[in-house]
């Protein structure tokens, strides 16, 4: 494979951005939409069979005696800080990448032609496909980086288009707030990252250029993960804060992925940012973006099991967001929020499956796959269900125009399509068997028990927390009493058109049989394959977890009672908590504006005001005054040109001479 | 001495080729016919020399006994600057087919080109004489296209005012090099001058000498105090010519200035003219910036501009390395680009209506907002705001000038940058017109020529590209290295 593919895949899009951002205003919708479709299903194509030739093609390039290789298909040097702090920009192909590939082309398409139809009636369609592409461009950019720098400024721009996205009704004020939360707190987070690269790269780059890193770019993925073991030696006595320098380093890093993965306490951005477009909602804030956290950690996965503390941290902040998540999840009205918390808790799971994958060292450094195996598999599998579940939540907005379940309820009869696409959904992520999400959630369940007893037993009950809030989900939007407004004319709901429809079928279709692609035989911390086989005892508690989840949502939710009031009652305390997601943005509102802007943004407000301000307004001051002054130089009058000039000449030598000798 | 010396002057050729056919050309079609053929013939043919002199393999030749030497570093300001003409011909395509100068318009393409021959000629002099001879080449045409709108009082005033000038400056240099005649021991060859000037015999009549050369060469490049044609000259001249001289002229001069100094007086640079260019720079960025900000016409505004960054250009030789010579190159590349993108849409907007003055570019985004983008990405551009290629070349020419690490340098540099402020609030002043100032368009819209546009389209496409790709700046430090510098 040349590299004119995987310059393709990167350069499409970023065409596309540009074509419909400067040509789309003069272009009529319906070809601003086919543009962005075509060239979207063009470059899934090419993306497709990239990621065959790199797992079928047995080129020594890309598997080497049954152990796939990583390899950059180009990298070329882009700025040069240092001899060593070298920014290059490539294309990096391994299993995760090729992966990533996959799932973002899919659901990238998808979400173009949903959006056909979804946003056919919005103002700025044409820009909307525009903001796409651009997404599209940089979250591929994300995860072929060569290097944590070409990894960074893409992860901004994915920042940035999520931002441009989240506020694309630029009308509604809760919109332009939700885009400008999201924004500053992913922007907060990765300021830590930055740090964490810049310390990381502080030390590697000092490493002597002959000693065993080479004189490779500091940067560099493939240098830092393979020289994971003589990193940890060249730094080790150096101290940063307190702290071992790489344990620092790779916890700052992950800080960047807890903001844009939403992990607590930096999750408050991803429900507020539901504010976007549905189709948006599908495919940044469930499938793409908001697993680049998971990407990052995996792609640093050698450097992290060096420093075992640091996925010590990473498994308790994914074990208390998915269990918090869960809980909020069972509380929220707003159909799109309890997605929303569901993503953030299904996220945390796989956070918790990487941080597990650590074992005891048995001999020297040892470290069982499974976990990250698992994670990338449900990352996948979860990419594929939720983005349906998304999608299906686009089309109940569609047809009742409202996010709220309680303007639902019995919507079986009127839109069957949706109907049996979201219970696959549904089933998929409660974990029931053969959908998708059974086999993958079964792994990362399997790899908990075997680091320890109790992070299985903890996850166990977030994944009957899941089955259950889904099903209430479920239950309120399909069943329960219908809605009485349905009986009037024109307020009928009915199925989406053709261009949404298709994207739920397929989604669906594929989340009924991708848990049955051997996924270790194609990813795996190591690149060589590992043999999935079903842990039975896992496997049975974890389904009958689900089916008594699913029951006691049943019972609960089928049919309209007064048991959901009485256990809300019951507790009234907990349950207004858990509505208001445990005051996290009260907190915040606290800290942020009592705190932060009352003292510290005061005095440095004074700062600038008083110092800065004065010391541009003395410059300007001075300058007009000289200006005045020295207007007369310019008389007009040619002998006084020539004076002035034979005497700087003369000046000049005199001062020089004066000095000098 | 064998005919075939002249063939290490390729470039040369190129444009002496040129310049014949288009004097054929001109000479020989019918009077009275319009000779429409004539303007596109001579971008098309100077265009094809460009893609030759880019494509030509640079190599080390010396002839004519050492006089003329065509190096990496000669060979790539040549091709830059070549680029630059190019975009002036572009823009200057709708100008020379107006009434009053289509007649002339042969005139304008011979005088052009023989000041570009010129301009090569002290590029490539490593003997004085012909560098003497390649600087009159360069001025004395241009004094004629300078007064080319001869019927208008003000181009007039503007070429008498630039002939007397540089003749007075002609004469300081050519007095001062007198006095290294007779320092050097009877040669004016920049080799034998270097070995014969040694560092500490300084006298008062070196010193002298030195800052006569300063002078008459700084006239070239309008650094202050021997900049006070610039304005008059600037706003009289037809837009094409001021844009030919404050880029084309000055980033030749700038190259030859570099050569010279380090190449005849790099020994005595510690001694003496560090210390003088020094205070000239810093004359040079303050009182050009002192000046721009009170400008209400756009073009004087341009040439104080210009002057200002003459002075940036110029930091590039206070440090005699590579580097130095890399940067500068670099940076005379940018402000090519940035400053002819200005004068395109200065150009456009004089052809169609005859407004310069700042204030007619008031809500000018309104009706022209292609103009207005790129004349404000033009504008961050001279002003140095990242991303655009402004900002790498200031900040490339500023770590070369602090890159001796000596102390003076940092506090010249540290000027430069308040200067650098100073300058961002007249350059916004234009975009705050553009975007900002209330009150209806006085520029109808209007669709700008195709040579104009193609102009724009180049010089936006480098704004916004030589910054990014690293190539640009490869490509300079490569070609500046040349024996006889430090790293």
């Amino acid at each position: 494979m040349s590299v004119t593919l995987p310059i393709l895949i990167l350069a499409i899009p970023l065409f596309m951005f540009l074509l419909l951002g400067i040509g789309g205003v003069k272009m009529s919708r319906k070809l601003a939409g086919i543009l962005g479709i075509t060239a979207l299903g063009a470059v899934a194509v090419i993306s497709y069979y990239v990621a065959f030739t790199y797992f079928f093609s047995g080129d020594s390039l890309f598997i080497d005696d049954g152990v796939r290789q990583q390899c950059q298909m180009f990298d070329v040097t882009w700025l040069a800080f240092t001899d060593r702090m070298v920014v290059n920009i490539g294309f990096l192909l391994d299993p995760i990448s090729a992966m990533m590939l996959v799932v973002i082309t899919t659901i990238s398409f998808m979400v173009h032609l949903y959006s056909w139809g979804y946003m056919e009636h919005e103002p700025g369609f044409q820009r909307y496909y525009a903001f796409l592409a651009l997404f599209t461009f940089s979250m591929l950019g994300l995860v072929v980086a060569t290097n944590i720098f070409q990894m960074y400024i893409f992860w901004e721009l994915v920042g940035v288009s999520s931002y441009l996205l989240i506020g694309f009704f630029y009308k509604l004020p809760s919109a332009v707030s939700a885009s400008k939360k999201a924004f500053i707190v992913t922007r907060f987070a990765d300021l830590f990252m930055l740090i964490g690269i810049l310390v990381l790269s502080y030390y590697v780059s000092n490493a002597p250029a002959d000693g065993p890193l080479g004189s490779a770019s500091a940067f560099n993925f493939q240098m830092l993960n393979n020289n994971a073991g003589v990193i940890a030696n060249t730094v080790v006595g150096a101290t940063f804060m307190s702290g071992s320098v790489l344990t620092w380093a790779m916890v700052l890093i992950f800080v960047g992925g807890m903001g844009k993965s939403a992990m607590l306490p930096l999750h408050i951005w991803l429900p507020d940012a539901m504010e976007g477009p549905t189709p948006v909602s599908a495919l940044i804030h469930a499938a793409t973006m908001v697993v680049a956290g998971v990407y990052l950690v995996a792609r640093f996965f050698p450097l992290y099991c060096i420093v075992p503390d640091s996925l010590t941290f990473i498994t308790i902040v994914g074990a208390i967001t998915a269990f918090y998540a869960a809980v909020v999840a069972c509380t929220q009205i707003d159909i799109k929020r309890v997605l929303a918390f569901s993503t953030i808790s299904q996220i945390a799971f796989m956070m918790v499956s990487l941080g597990v994958a650590y074992n005891q060292p048995i001999e020297g450094v040892h470290y069982s796959g499974l976990g990250y195996m698992a994670s990338m598999f449900h990352l996948f599998t979860h990419a594929m269900f939720k983005a349906l579940l998304f999608l299906g939540a686009g089309a109940l907005i569609h047809a009742v125009h409202s996010n709220d379940y309680t303007k639902m309820g019995g919507l079986r009869k009127y839109m069957p399509i949706t109907h049996w696409t979201f219970l696959i959904g549904c089933l998929a992520i409660a974990g029931i068997p053969p959908f998708s999400g059974f086999f993958s959630k079964d792994e990362m369940l399997a790899a908990m028990y075997n680091n320890h007893w109790f992070w299985g037993a903890w996850m166990s009950m977030v994944a009957g927390l899941t089955a259950f809030y889904m099903f209430r989900l479920y239950y309120l939007i399909f069943w329960w009493e219908e809605n009485p407004e349905y009986k009037k004319e024109g307020h009928k709901p009915h199925d989406a058109p053709w261009q949404m429809s298709v994207p739920l079928i397929f989604l669906a279709a594929v989340s009924c049989v991708a848990g049955f692609i051997p996924f270790g035989e194609f990813v795996t911390y190591n690149g060589e394959p590992y043999h999935i086989h079903l842990e039975t005892p896992v496997a049975v508690t974890s389904i009958v977890i689900a089916l008594l989840a699913i029951g006691l949502a049943t019972v609960m939710y089928a049919k309209k009672n007064p048991l959901p009031a009485k256990f809300k009652n019951a507790m009234p305390g907990l349950w207004k908590a858990a509505h208001h997601r445990f005051y996290w943005d009260e907190i915040y509102q606290f800290v942020t504006h009592k705190i932060i802007f009352n003292i510290i943004c005061r005095s440095i407000a004074w700062f600038d005001r008083h110092v800065i301000d004065g010391t541009m307004n003395a410059l300007a001051y001075v300058t007009n005054f000289f200006s005045v002054k020295i207007k007369g130089m310019q008389s007009g009058y040619v002998q006084a040109y020539v004076l002035w000039y034979f005497a700087g000449a003369l000046v000049l030598a005199v001062i020089t001479w004066i000095c000098l000798i | 001495m064998g005919y075939s010396q002249f063939g290490a002057m390729i470039p040369e050729l190129i444009i002496l080729g040129i310049f014949l056919v288009v004097f054929v050309a001109d000479v020989f079609s019918r009077d009275g016919s319009a000779k429409k053929f004539l303007t596109p013939m001579t971008t098309v043919l100077f265009g094809l020399g460009t893609i030759a002199i880019w494509l030509l393999p640079s190599c080390e030749v010396s002839v004519f006994g050492g006089m003329y030497v065509n190096d990496t570093a000669s060979m790539a300001i040549k091709a830059i600057l070549n680029i630059g003409v190019f975009i002036v011909l572009l823009q200057s395509a709708h100008w020379v087919e107006s009434d009053e100068v289509a007649i002339r318009k042969g005139e304008f393409y011979e005088l052009l080109l023989v000041t570009l021959f010129g301009m090569y000629l002290m590029i490539s002099a490593r003997h004085f004489l012909l560098f003497v001879i390649g600087l009159e080449a360069a001025s004395l045409p241009l004094a004629a296209l300078v007064a080319f709108n001869k019927k208008h009082y003000e181009s007039d005033e503007a070429a008498i005012k630039y002939i007397l000038t540089a003749v007075f400056s002609s004469a300081i240099l050519l007095m001062g090099l007198s006095f290294v005649y007779a320092f050097s021991g009877g040669s004016l060859y920049y080799s034998d001058i270097y070995t014969n000037i040694a560092s500490g015999q300084m006298s008062g009549l070196l010193i002298v000498a030195m800052a006569f050369m300063i002078a008459g060469i700084g006239f070239k490049l309008s650094l202050v105090p021997f900049h006070l044609w610039t304005a008059d000259v600037y706003q009289g001249a037809p837009t094409a010519i001021t844009s030919y001289l404050s880029v084309i002229s000055k980033g030749a001069t700038a190259f030859a200035f570099f050569i010279i100094f380090v190449q005849a007086f790099g020994q005595i640079y510690p001694d003496c003219w560090e210390w003088m260019l020094y205070a000239v720079i810093i004359a040079t960025i303050t009182v050009g910036n002192l000046f721009a900000i009170r400008q209400k016409n756009l073009k004087r505004f341009m040439a104080f501009s210009s002057i200002s960054q003459a002075g940036y250009i110029m930091l590039g030789a206070m440090t005699s390395s590579t580097i130095g010579l890399g940067s500068m190159m670099y940076y005379i590349f940018v402000y090519i680009v940035s400053n002819l993108g200005a004068f395109a849409v200065i150009t456009s907007i004089e052809n169609k209506t005859g407004k310069v003055g700042m204030d007619d570019y008031d809500g000018l985004h309104k009706t022209n907002p292609w103009l207005s983008f790129a004349m404000t990405l033009a504008m961050f551009s001279l002003a140095g705001i990242p991303p655009f290629a402004g900002f790498f070349s200031k900040f490339l020419i500023f770590t070369s000038a602090t890159s001796t690490g000596s102390m003076p340098l940092y506090i010249l540099v540290l000027i430069a940058l308040i200067n650098t402020i100073i300058s961002l609030y007249y350059y916004l002043l234009v975009v705050k017109a553009i975007w900002i100032n209330p009150g209806e368009a006085k520029v109808e819209a209007f669709k700008s020529n195709t040579g104009e546009r193609a102009a724009l389209w180049i010089c936006v496409a480098g704004i916004v590209l030589f910054g990014l790709v690293p190539y640009i700046y490869e490509y300079c430090y490569n070609a500046a290295l040349i024996p006889g510098l430090g790293q």
